[in-house]
């Protein structure tokens, strides 16, 4: 592999295995994730990409290897543990909550960093900190105009919007991003691109997705994945012309 | 948020409750405040689920344990020669009641689903058989309350109207914390954990010991029903800890409508007064012995046909008599996957 | 406790074991295929065991049959009922959340032991065993053990066998397990799910009903023996983990032999233990004994 440039490394996977049963879903994979980068993961369905980004976030354990975190070694924490520690997980399935208002989304995904449960007396909407975090992320998602909409109403393009905004109102440095181009029109697709720029300077991003040009328009580092094993991780002009990558997933492109 | 009037409304409906609650005794006779007594307790039993279900989404199929535990405690905590004092007796059984409820959620609260259903009904056995094989609980014939509770030298809870009024404190003191609790954030983590447990996990809530909390208190207030119940009986039997009543405190908060804490107010009447319907000798004769079947056909036609409950039937109403959609209201349960 | 008592009660566990089985297979067979949880099951159960107190002069004076006649005409009853059940009622329960399914079902439980107040009354019953199985096996040298027992043990393991035969080498089990795994799939290929749901449903009610018209003469026949045996199932599935048949039989076999020798060493506290030996296995495998597989 490469060298990175000198960027800090916020996190990095060494070596992570995961095994069900007799099938090896991941196979020995090291990822490292740059403040100031966008690392794509790309691959066939069943390479492994969703076990990878499970591992990574907690919700899975591995059968080998490490995960580090903001350098310290978070492999045995558990998924909510990461969250606070500053990792954003977004999912490729819509996972906001319809019946909330979108600032209500926003804001009990702020609450996460403000917790204090033991104030029973003290109503939620008046806590500060979380209210202007959620604010905060609406804006930056590009939903200020609809925070009283109920979330479930909300067009589709909208509603992975709104995905972003939740794992933003956390102030996560590092975000796992799951296909969040999944089911967008051109339109969309280009907002969201924008707002990935603009998130590149202040996080470290993991992308998976399947929409190749977005993919080769945004990232600064491809990983391929095929059958659970990385079979190149290189700059996406090194991709483009890596033999193994063509004949193994862009196919005749 | 543009809920205010609703809000208002809400409020406006849920005092006017209390003060007809407050006010009732000078109008009914004593078989009524009686009755009325006993729909309280069922009514602070229901806001106990009401949190674990209604609020939290985890539906639990035991309550009646911790009913149970409450009325047992108060009454095996009592000194036989002396009345006891409520100040200290009746956070005794809330505790009482809230212990169980601690070790039994943190066994069941691994489970998910089904699985938790059927976990909970089980651990509610486990104390029914305790009570009813063991000497502990005195056995099938139950045990006395010797002597009620006072406090100092002003209650008395031996006569009925004290009693009454002591349930409606207690009522309205349980909708208003509950009321309170759940606008705080504590009680939007639980409305989150009801939505999507997944969600708040990856947001960076640790989301076990939110359901245990809920759980433990749910619990205690389920302990504080069951001691009012024993006070006002005088006399607990293993039946209060049947999963009859586990049934009969989920069918109140379903009937009255979930997600809302009125309707488990709502629900405890109506199903109190469908109890007494199907009792009822004068509207059904020698048949009302078999009232079991008049409330079990309607609780099938009730799940079937009100999906929200009592307190969704306005809402209901007004959809057929507009035609189709309006937009939905915030809060409700009608919007679901993404 | 001597070698001939200890082997008695292995004999009793084995036998309460494998009828808790039976029972509990068929709960989890319409909940892991049609994913609807029935509180009703147990109610099956309770009319299985009225039905052979009940049908035992009828069926002798119009057939003329004994106990395997009662069987016999039990079970099409079963089937029958099961049949027109699943149209009427559990057809609508599919959909539903398991809230409401579990409500609904007990409401059916409601209606059920309304039903046989009224048909059959709330009397408790014994049922004879028929004479070819009502004598005894020597054991040792001063115990005998009731053949009938051996029987109904015999009966539950058959039955066992039997559904594990359907399921994994015929073409019904096959369709059953596609139609739990993906039911538009099994739609489009042209097989009728809703047949399918019917058939799978009767034969839980009939498995049920049957296992409480063998156990009759064993256990006698009570109002709440529905519920009782409802619970037990339910800590059967829950120690046994999620959707393992193997799982279910291990921990029907465990509670059997928790029941009955607690019974007899500890006959007070015999009825908690079942419940204490649940929580201990949560405490150490939350997800139950196996997991589905």
């Amino acid at each position: 592999m490469k060298p990175e440039t000198n960027a800090p490394v916020l996190l990095r996977g060494r070596d992570i295995t995961r095994r069900w049963g007799g099938l090896v879903a991941v196979d020995r994979v090291s990822i490292e994730l740059t403040r100031g980068s966008v690392h794509a993961v790309i691959g066939t369905n069943g390479a492994g990409k969703s076990t990878l980004i499970n591992i990574l976030s907690g919700e899975i354990p591995p059968s080998g290897g490490s995960v580090e975190l903001l350098g310290q070694d978070v492999t045995r924490w558990a998924q909510p543990r990461r969250a606070r520690a500053g990792l954003g997980r977004s999912y490729q399935r819509n996972t906001i909550y319809p019946s909330f208002t979108v600032f209500e989304n926003c804001r009990l995904a702020a609450q996460a960093r403000a917790q204090k449960p033991w104030r029973w007396w003290s109503d939620a909407q008046r806590c500060e900190a979380s209210t202007a975090a959620a604010r905060d992320a609406a804006a930056r998602a590009g939903l200020d105009e609809l925070l009283e909409r109920p979330a479930g109403l909300l067009s589709h393009g909208q509603k992975r919007q709104l995905e972003i905004a939740m794992c933003l109102a956390t102030a996560p440095e590092v975000l796992l991003l799951d296909e969040p181009l999944a089911g967008m029109g051109a339109e969309e697709t280009e907002r969201m691109l924008a707002l990935l720029d603009q998130l590149r300077a202040d996080h470290a991003i993991l992308l998976v997705e399947h929409d190749m040009d977005a993919v080769f328009r945004i990232a600064d580092r491809i990983t391929v994945m095929v059958n659970g094993s990385v079979i190149a991780s290189d700059v996406p002009a090194a991709i483009r012309t890596h033999p193994q990558v063509l004949t193994a997933y862009l196919g005749d492109h | 948020m543009t809920m205010n009037t609703i809000d208002r409304s809400k409020a406006a409906f849920v005092a006017a409750c209390f003060a007809a609650l407050a006010l009732l005794p000078w109008l009914a006779g004593s078989y009524g405040v009686d009755l009325v007594t006993k729909i309280m307790v069922y009514a602070v039993f229901a806001l106990s689920l009401e949190l674990l279900v209604g609020a939290t989404g985890l539906v639990c199929f035991g309550q009646a344990a911790f009913f149970g535990i409450g009325a047992y405690a108060a009454v095996l905590l009592s000194p036989a020669s002396e009345a006891a004092s409520l100040l200290w007796l009746l956070p005794a059984c809330i505790v009482a009641a809230a212990l169980y409820a601690l070790a039994v959620g943190a066994l069941s609260l691994r489970t998910k689903g089904v699985y938790f259903i059927m976990v909970t009904l089980a651990f509610a056995q486990m104390a029914y058989y305790v009570v009813h094989d063991t000497p502990l609980g005195g056995g099938t014939d139950g045990i006395y309350l010797t002597m009620k509770p006072v406090l100092g030298t002003w209650l008395d809870l031996d006569g009925a109207l004290s009693l009454y009024y002591l349930t409606l404190v207690c009522l309205v003191a349980v909708f208003a914390f509950l009321a309170v609790l759940l606008r705080s954030r504590f009680g939007r983590a639980l409305a989150g954990i009801r939505v999507n447990e997944q969600r708040m996990r990856a947001t960076g809530f640790s989301t076990y010991p939110y359901k245990l909390a809920a759980f433990t208190l749910s619990g205690g207030i389920a302990g504080l029903a069951g001691f009012l119940f024993a006070v006002k009986d005088g006399f607990v039997n293993p039946e209060l800890m049947s999963w009859h009543l586990s049934g009969a405190v989920l069918i109140m908060i379903i009937l009255g409508g979930l997600g809302h804490l009125r309707g488990a107010l709502i629900g405890a009447f109506a199903f109190a007064l469908l109890q007494e319907f199907f009792k009822s000798e004068a509207i059904f004769g020698a048949f009302a012995r078999h009232w079991h079947l008049g409330l079990g056909l309607t609780i099938i036609a009730s799940v079937a046909l009100l999906p929200r409950g009592l307190v969704g039937l306005p809402g209901q109403w007004r959809e057929r008599l507009v035609g189709r959609s309006r937009p939905v209201a915030v809060g409700t349960e009608a919007l679901n996957e993404a | 406790m001597d070698l001939a008592t200890f082997l008695i009660q292995c004999l009793n566990s084995l036998q309460y074991g494998l009828l808790l089985f039976l029972v509990a297979s068929g709960l989890t067979l319409i909940f892991g295929i049609m994913g609807v949880i029935n509180l009703a099951h147990g109610s099956f159960y309770m009319i299985g065991a009225y039905m052979a107190f009940a049908l035992a002069p009828v069926v002798a004076t119009t057939f003329g049959g004994g106990f395997f006649a009662v069987l016999l005409v039990g079970t099409v009853l079963a089937v029958l009922l099961g049949y027109v059940l699943e149209w009427a009622f559990f057809s609508f329960l599919y959909e539903r959340e398991h809230l409401q399914q579990v409500l609904m079902t007990y409401g059916l439980i409601l209606v059920f032991e309304e039903l046989r107040s009224l048909l059959v009354g709330d009397d408790v019953h014994g049922v004879q065993p028929p004479d070819i199985l009502a004598g005894t096996l020597p054991l040792g040298e001063l115990m005998t053990y009731p053949v009938y027992r051996l029987f109904v043990s015999g009966v539950c393991l058959a039955l066992a066998l039997g559904m594990w035969f359907v399921f994994t080498r015929t073409r019904l089990g096959m369709m059953i397990r596609a139609g739990s795994a993906n039911r538009e799939m099994v739609q489009s290929l042209g097989i009728d799910i809703q047949f399918l749901y019917r058939v799978v449903f009767a034969a839980g009610v009939a498995i049920a009903v049957l296992a409480g018209m063998v156990a009759a003469p064993v256990s006698s026949v009570y109002p709440g023996m529905g519920s009782t045996v409802l619970i037990i199932c339910f800590v059967v599935v829950v120690i046994g983990g999620i959707g393992s048949i193997r799982g279910a039989l291990l921990a029907a076999l465990l509670i059997g032999a928790v029941d009955t020798f607690g019974k007899v060493l500890v006959p007070q506290a015999a009825g908690v233990l079942v419940y204490v030996l649940m929580a201990l296995i949560l405490l150490w495998k939350p997800d139950g004994l196996f997991k589905a597989g």
